[in-house]
């Protein structure tokens, strides 16, 4: 096949490319381009488009003998995945940028231009395995589990998996790192990269704050009397403890916990740890990795965060929203977050949470 | 596959006189600022290619600063007229909008550092400085004036520049000019045009990488950039690369460049374009221009995209501007001769050489059709 993969300039991504090559692929390396000013280096294990990135990705390329190029996609980014960001905490949701950027970046700008060009697929290095099977080409989590991405590929539609490789599914993070040294990639000890890529400090609720103003207003408790005051709603996420600035004490002393943010009127709700305690999910604009689900309940697993516990739960799409009901209740879930159904290690879909009870 | 290379304006093959000239220096020892036989041996080959590239340039031996690329001589000259101008007060830099970095750069770090207020002058859609401008601003502030920069043709659309007139304008004011695309490939001397500085590369006319030259007026004195063992008359300190100095002599003074051949592939080049894409348009097509060089624009295309096909099929050509951080620019150049941010990033610049076939042209006018097509697919996607 002729192949575009995607090189961050991460050990991943490299050996995934060299992996395609060895496979018989016809391969072009291409690094996306995502920050309009990008910062020149890299610091620690924050971020992932800095210049240096963009070298290491082009040297890797050229030591697995690959072409490469680099494809301007900042404004893409910046419209559907900067924005998108900054639109769900501004309306009291916790996005994930990395699943967005999956949905419409690597998997749809880049998968869509690559196909338009005459290629058949992208090769990305994200940890997860795809099955051919009598229900087409699946998505299925990756065989080292601590570091399975297949939760932030969970919005690729049946046609973005016909399109997408992941040579590196049945593999451990180690067996990378060596297979990267004993190919000469000196990308082979690289820092992995953690949190959001376009917040450089790794300060997120200072970076919200630059962006959403910081307007003051009230942390309120279940009955809505005022204990406190906050900076900012959308620096606080739901199920936090720590940090909340509470001066008035319960009738017990027990803790209390961020229950609910409410941007229209500014709030933050907090309340008593069991009042976090969640059984049933509703998610709203449902994407199917494979048949789709029907409104015949059916039993599997639920993951709502992108290292988080599977769930054993039973799940149904109504014909408008997905729902899923937990065997045991889940302590903490903001809307925003996207609720994964998995069949076994198969990626069932997807959604994005909207109400929970 | 075929392999096609119509980029030459980015640089081009080494002739066969460069490889002999430098391969027999590259074995003789000798500082060539040491006094004894060995210096002394090397300093009179060097001191031979200085004045071989002195006649090929119409100036004197005395007048060739060697320096280590174009953009070092585009430094020295811009930098230090102005240090030497803004002595007797002088602190306007005119320059053209459509230079090459190695001046736009310089000039930004002029104003930002140096206390240098730059002016532009603009181009026409032809790609041709407005000469009405330039009269306007010398008359209004001559004695303000430290330099006036004008290249003498442009690297992304090749068209030429009426040098000759910007330095009767000019009058007493330095004029430099950035000669790399045009030596060798057109008429250009340096005491003819009356210029103080000219700027040259080795590499665009078949010598090695890694050699430039400022030519500059013999009683023109300006501060350095870098300051050492005082050799190039104290304006460029450093060990003198000799192979490369006799290299870059050898092939300025061989005579492989059939300008009357590279004219015939260009326009065979066009009128196969102007068939195969008939929406696609030649930049500065109605100016006076360089041989080699033709930009087009491709309607509906992105010119990385195009990029990347174009080298799928074994054909290296370029989009002509400058990258920042990997990803091209809209060209300044398309921009100030009147293209829109959108219909610049769909033009690539095809450059021919010495080296070039009526066979290069029939294979890359072969793939165009398939190449734009997918472009501009890609581009809707």
């Amino acid at each position: 096949m002729k192949l575009i993969a995607a090189m961050s300039g991460g050990v991943d991504s490299a050996v995934a490319a060299a992996r395609a090559v060895e496979a018989g692929h016809d391969v072009i390396g291409v690094h996306l381009a995502l920050a309009a000013n990008p910062q020149k280096y890299r610091s620690g294990a924050r971020g992932c488009c800095t210049i240096e990135d963009s070298h290491d990705a082009r040297r890797a390329a050229d030591v697995i003998g690959i072409p490469f190029y680099i494809w301007d996609m900042a404004e893409e980014f910046h419209d559907g995945v900067v924005e998108d960001f900054l639109a769900e905490y501004a309306a009291g949701r916790t996005p994930n940028p990395c699943l967005r950027c999956n949905e419409k970046i690597k998997f749809a700008a880049v998968l869509d231009r690559a196909r338009a060009m005459g290629f058949d697929g992208v090769v990305t290095g994200h940890y997860a395995r795809t099955q051919i099977s009598e229900q087409g080409k699946t998505l299925h989590r990756a065989v080292d589990h601590s570091k399975d991405q297949s939760y932030v590929l969970s919005v690729l539609t049946v046609e973005q998996i016909e399109g997408a490789i992941f040579p590196l599914g049945d593999t451990t993070k180690v067996d990378i790192r060596k297979e990267a040294q004993s190919r000469g990639l000196a990308v082979a000890q690289k820092p992995d990269s953690h949190d959001i890529c376009f917040v450089p400090s790794g300060d997120n609720a200072g970076w919200l704050r630059d962006r959403l103003g910081s307007e003051i207003g009230p942390i309120v408790d279940q009955d809505g009397t005022k204990i406190g005051e906050h900076k900012g709603a959308y620096t606080y996420t739901i199920g936090q403890r720590k940090g909340l600035g509470l001066t008035v004490p319960t009738a017990d002393g027990s803790p209390r916990f961020v229950l609910k943010i409410e941007p229209v009127s500014n709030t933050v709700v907090v309340g008593a740890r069991e009042d976090l305690a969640v059984t049933l999910m509703r998610g709203e604009r449902p994407v199917w990795c494979g048949p789709a689900v029907t409104e015949i309940k059916a039993r599997g697993f639920v993951q709502v965060r992108a290292h988080g516990a599977a769930l054993a739960c039973s799940y149904y799409f109504d014909g408008n929203v997905l729902v899923a009901e937990l065997d045991e209740a889940l302590l903490g879930l903001a809307t925003g977050q996207a609720m994964v159904i998995y069949d076994g290690d198969r990626v069932v879909g997807s959604a994005t949470i909207c109400e929970t009870e | 596959m075929s392999s096609v290379y119509v980029d030459h304006a980015a640089t081009t093959p080494m002739v066969e006189p460069c490889f002999a000239a430098m391969s027999q220096q590259m074995r003789q020892l000798g500082n060539p600022s040491s006094l004894h036989t060995d210096g002394r041996a090397t300093r009179k080959t060097l001191e031979d290619a200085r004045e071989v590239l002195a006649k090929e340039i119409g100036a004197l031996a005395s007048e060739i600063i060697f320096t280590a690329s174009g953009t070092e001589a585009n430094n020295i000259a811009l930098k230090g007229l102005y240090w030497a101008g803004r002595k007797q007060g002088r602190t306007v830099v005119v320059i053209s909008a459509i230079e090459h970095h190695a001046i736009l750069d310089p000039a930004q770090w002029l104003a930002e550092h140096e206390g240098a207020e730059i002016i532009q002058v603009p181009v026409n859609n032809a790609g041709v400085i407005d000469l009405d401008f330039l009269q306007t601003i010398v008359n209004e502030r001559r004695n303000e004036i430290a330099v006036i920069s004008i290249m003498h043709s442009n690297n992304e659309t090749g068209v030429l520049q009426p040098i000759a007139e910007v330095v009767a304008i000019a009058d007493t004011i330095p004029v430099h000019s950035d000669g790399v695309q045009s030596f060798k490939k057109t008429s250009l001397s340096f005491s003819d045009l009356g210029l103080y500085a000219l700027t040259l590369s080795a590499h665009k006319v078949g010598g090695p990488l890694g050699i430039g030259a400022l030519v500059l007026r013999r009683t023109v004195e300006i501060p350095a950039l870098l300051h050492g063992g005082g050799q190039e008359r104290e304006i460029r300190s450093g060990t003198l690369n000799a192979p490369a100095i006799v290299g870059f002599a050898a092939a300025a003074s061989s005579d492989h460049y059939d300008t009357a051949k590279i004219e015939n592939l260009r326009d065979a080049f066009i009128d196969g374009v102007k068939k195969t894409i008939p929406d696609a348009t030649i930049n500065g097509i109605n100016s006076l221009r360089l041989p080699g060089i033709v930009n087009v624009t491709f309607p509906g295309t992105q010119s990385d995209t195009l990029l990347l096909l174009m080298d799928g099929q074994g054909v290296s050509c370029s989009t002509g501007s400058a990258c920042s951080a990997g990803v091209h620019e809209a060209s300044h150049v398309l921009i100030s001769m009147g293209h829109s941010v959108e219909s610049a990033q769909s033009s690539l610049r095809f450059s021919f050489g010495a080296s070039s076939t009526q066979a290069d042209v029939d294979y890359v006018v072969s793939v165009l059709p398939d190449v734009i097509a997918r472009g501009r697919a890609a581009n809707l996607s």
